[in-house]
């Protein structure tokens, strides 16, 4: 049968049939579409997004804080991973000899260890925090369910005790909390940032697809210590104070060619990288936020205003017997009586009625300016966390005696920095040298505060208190020539001074012929029966200072002979 | 017409294994690349270790106590020490050398009598 004869095409259907399917199949398309209109232009955000997170992933991109160097680039502070050990309490639960190990590797007592996986309404409890990576990678050995590790950063200090006070520390979470971690925190931390990835069923990241946050690594600090100058200062401090049986002291070194801060260490002090029980005194940089009365080191002052105001010259004669002058009330007294005494005389002897003298000579107005121009009174902005002023008192409110014992550091108060930044004045031809913590590597702009003139003056004068018949051969460094002053001052206690406890100093520069450094030295109630600055702290001085002009190089002024010390019961003894 | 067509559609077919290839390359050699900026970081990590590791052990205090205590040394007396200017070094060199040359030559009967 051909096909054209087939009976089947003679067949009529009813016409609605075919009608009937296409509608059907019309239907379904529109279904189709209005479902693709539906996922592809309704929903497409929210199923992308679901699909995306079935691959992609948030990766945080840690950032490490920034290290803490010395000049020279040796350093002084750098943080390294450590491993934190937490858990989720309901799914941890070690066997009786795993916790047994657990306990042994973390020294910690198991009951301590269960009693923080008892906790078990919390999702994340941590174990220890701040493992060393061995110690974590043996717990990770240990296979206990429900215990995991969490990276973390850990601040180290290679210095220990020695940079302590300078350096501060950080807390748990990297934030600083003292000292130069606190004070350049904005430099020194890192901001973390995070990407989003794809990832494969492997767990390796196959494409990179935005980045939410660049990480910004911390900036390194350099700062203007001198490692090796600071080791030598903390242990001759240590050794004076041990000698002399102290309470505490300070010692600060300064480059006064840059006002740089080559050296500064207090005692007591702490272990950094180990803060268990510490206590205030350990933290306490006595130096920068402690201030105390310096004694006779603020002499040369008054002393420099009178020569510089032109009233009196080097030479120039004060009448210092009977060795005690009374003033109202109160008598202010020398050691021992010397008579007549040239200007120099009274710096070298360090008369206490010939400075008083001297400062009654001149106005308050203008004693209380020398003083701030110094800067005593106010915060040395050095950028120091919690560096003081000291004590000046407002000099309208100045008695005749009050004046009189400031001239020889009674009655004001300053902190061994302040201090020691003063002697700069000296050092650089009537100059004040701003202070830095940090390096500084271009030229520095002083404020002058007294003429080039009456600094030389000075040099001279002070360099005569450390010769043999001075308050301070002791500060003598064999091959150069050096200038400083004494300092003894009764310790204030309860309102008034106490008898016999004392506060030791000593500040002096070298080389007399050019100046570099200035080292400020302050011992706080010397006890084993020597007391004056002079025997206690001078020598403290000569050891510093002779090892950093060794270490930075600087050219002898004096010829190497053997250095001169008076007889025994012959030294000058200074008043207090 | 359906020649063309052919053609474009190896030509599609090419492209799309082409793009997939490629596609398949970029994402392995990004895995490279990660793995590779995560070595970095290790040995970041494990340099800074270094560092501080050499730090400690080159403290001052510590290499002072070894020089003093174990090897017994000590720091010169400043009269036995002298500084050299860097400006001079050239002519004080030049001069000590003249200096003991002449000496040399003046020396050599002494010291053959002390030889002796």
């Amino acid at each position: 049968m051909k096909f054209a004869t087939s009976p089947v095409l003679e067949l009529q259907l009813p016409t609605w049939r075919s009608r009937l399917l296409i509608g059907l199949f019309f239907a379904a398309f529109c279904g189709l579409g209005a479902r693709a209109v539906w996922l592809q232009g309704m929903n497409k955000e929210f199923l992308q997004q679901k699909g995306e997170s079935r691959y992609s992933r948030v990766i945080e991109i840690s950032a490490n804080r920034g290290k803490i160097t010395d000049r020279n680039g040796e350093i002084l502070a750098i943080s390294t991973p450590v491993k934190s050990v937490w858990a989720i309490p309901e799914a941890a639960q070690p066997t009786p000899t795993q916790l047994a190990r657990l306990s042994a590797l973390l020294e910690m007592p198991p009951q301590e260890i269960r009693k923080k996986l008892a906790e078990t309404e919390r999702d994340f409890v941590y174990i220890k925090r701040q493992l060393p990576p061995e110690t974590a990678d043996k717990v990770a050995e240990l296979q206990i369910p429900g215990l995991f590790q969490r990276r973390e950063y850990r601040r180290y200090y290679p210095g220990g005790e020695v940079m302590a006070h300078m350096l501060g520390f950080t807390g748990v979470d990297e934030t600083g909390q003292e000292g130069i971690e606190l004070a350049f925190q904005g430099q020194l931390a890192g901001k973390a940032g995070s990407r989003r990835v794809i990832k494969d069923r492997r767990g390796q990241i196959v494409e990179d697809m935005e980045s939410i946050k660049v990480a910004q690594e911390g900036r390194n600090v350099t700062l203007a210590l001198d490692a090796k100058i600071q080791s030598i200062a903390f242990t001759q401090l240590k050794a004076a104070i041990d000698q002399h049986k102290a309470k505490a002291g300070g010692i600060v070194v300064l480059d006064v060619k840059t006002g740089e801060v080559l050296a500064l260490a207090n005692l007591p002090t702490y272990n950094p990288n180990n803060r268990t029980r510490l206590t205030g005194a350990q933290l306490r940089n006595r130096a920068v936020t402690d201030s105390f009365e310096p004694g006779s080191t603020l002499k040369p002052f008054t002393v420099a205003l009178a020569l510089d105001s032109g009233k009196l010259g080097p030479q120039s004669m004060i009448q210092t017997a009977p060795g005690s002058l009374t003033i109202g009330s109160a008598t202010i007294r020398d050691a021992h009586a010397e008579g007549m005494l040239t200007v120099e005389q009274v710096i070298q002897k360090s008369s206490n009625v010939g400075a008083a003298k001297i400062a009654l000579s001149m106005s308050a107005e203008s004693m209380a300016g020398l003083f701030a121009n110094v800067g005593f009174g106010a915060p040395p902005k050095t950028g120091f966390p919690g560096e003081v002023g000291g004590k000046v008192r407002p000099y309208k409110t100045w008695r005749p005696i009050e004046q009189a014992t400031m001239s020889y550091g009674h009655g004001i108060a300053v902190s061994l920095l302040q201090l020691a930044r003063a002697y700069s004045l000296f050092t650089r031809d009537g100059e004040l040298v701003p202070l830095s913590l940090t390096r500084v590597d271009g030229p520095v702009v002083a404020k002058p505060v007294i003429s080039a003139q009456t600094a030389r003056q000075m040099r001279h004068m002070l360099e005569m208190a450390v010769s043999p018949g001075g308050t301070a051969p002791r500060a003598q460094i064999m091959g150069y020539r050096v200038g400083g002053k004494t300092g003894t001052a009764h310790k204030q206690e309860n309102g008034g001074y106490a008898a016999h406890k004392y506060v030791s100093s000593f500040v002096g520069f070298a080389p007399v012929s050019d100046p570099r450094l200035v080292i400020a030295v302050m011992i706080d109630e010397p006890s084993a029966g020597q007391y004056y600055g002079g025997q206690v702290a001078a020598p403290v001085f000569a050891g510093v200072m002779a090892g950093a002009l060794r270490r930075l190089e600087v050219a002898h002024d004096a010829p190497m002979k053997a250095i001169e010390l008076p007889a025994e019961g012959q030294e000058v003894k200074e008043s207090i | 017409m359906t020649r063309v067509n052919f053609i474009l559609l190896a030509v599609l077919a090419l492209c799309a294994t082409g793009l997939v290839t490629s596609q398949h390359k970029a994402r392995k050699l990004f895995t490279q690349l990660e793995k590779e900026q995560e070595r970095a970081r290790q040995l970041d990590v494990e340099w800074g270790q270094l560092q501080l590791e050499q730090s400690t052990w080159a403290m001052h205090g510590r290499v002072e106590r070894v020089a003093r205590q174990a090897l017994h040394m000590g720091v010169p007396d400043p009269r036995r020490t002298q500084l050299v200017q860097p400006a001079d070094v050239a002519s004080d060199v030049a001069s000590d050398v003249a200096s003991a040359v002449a000496g040399a030559r003046a020396a050599p009967a002494d010291s053959g009598a002390a030889k002796k």
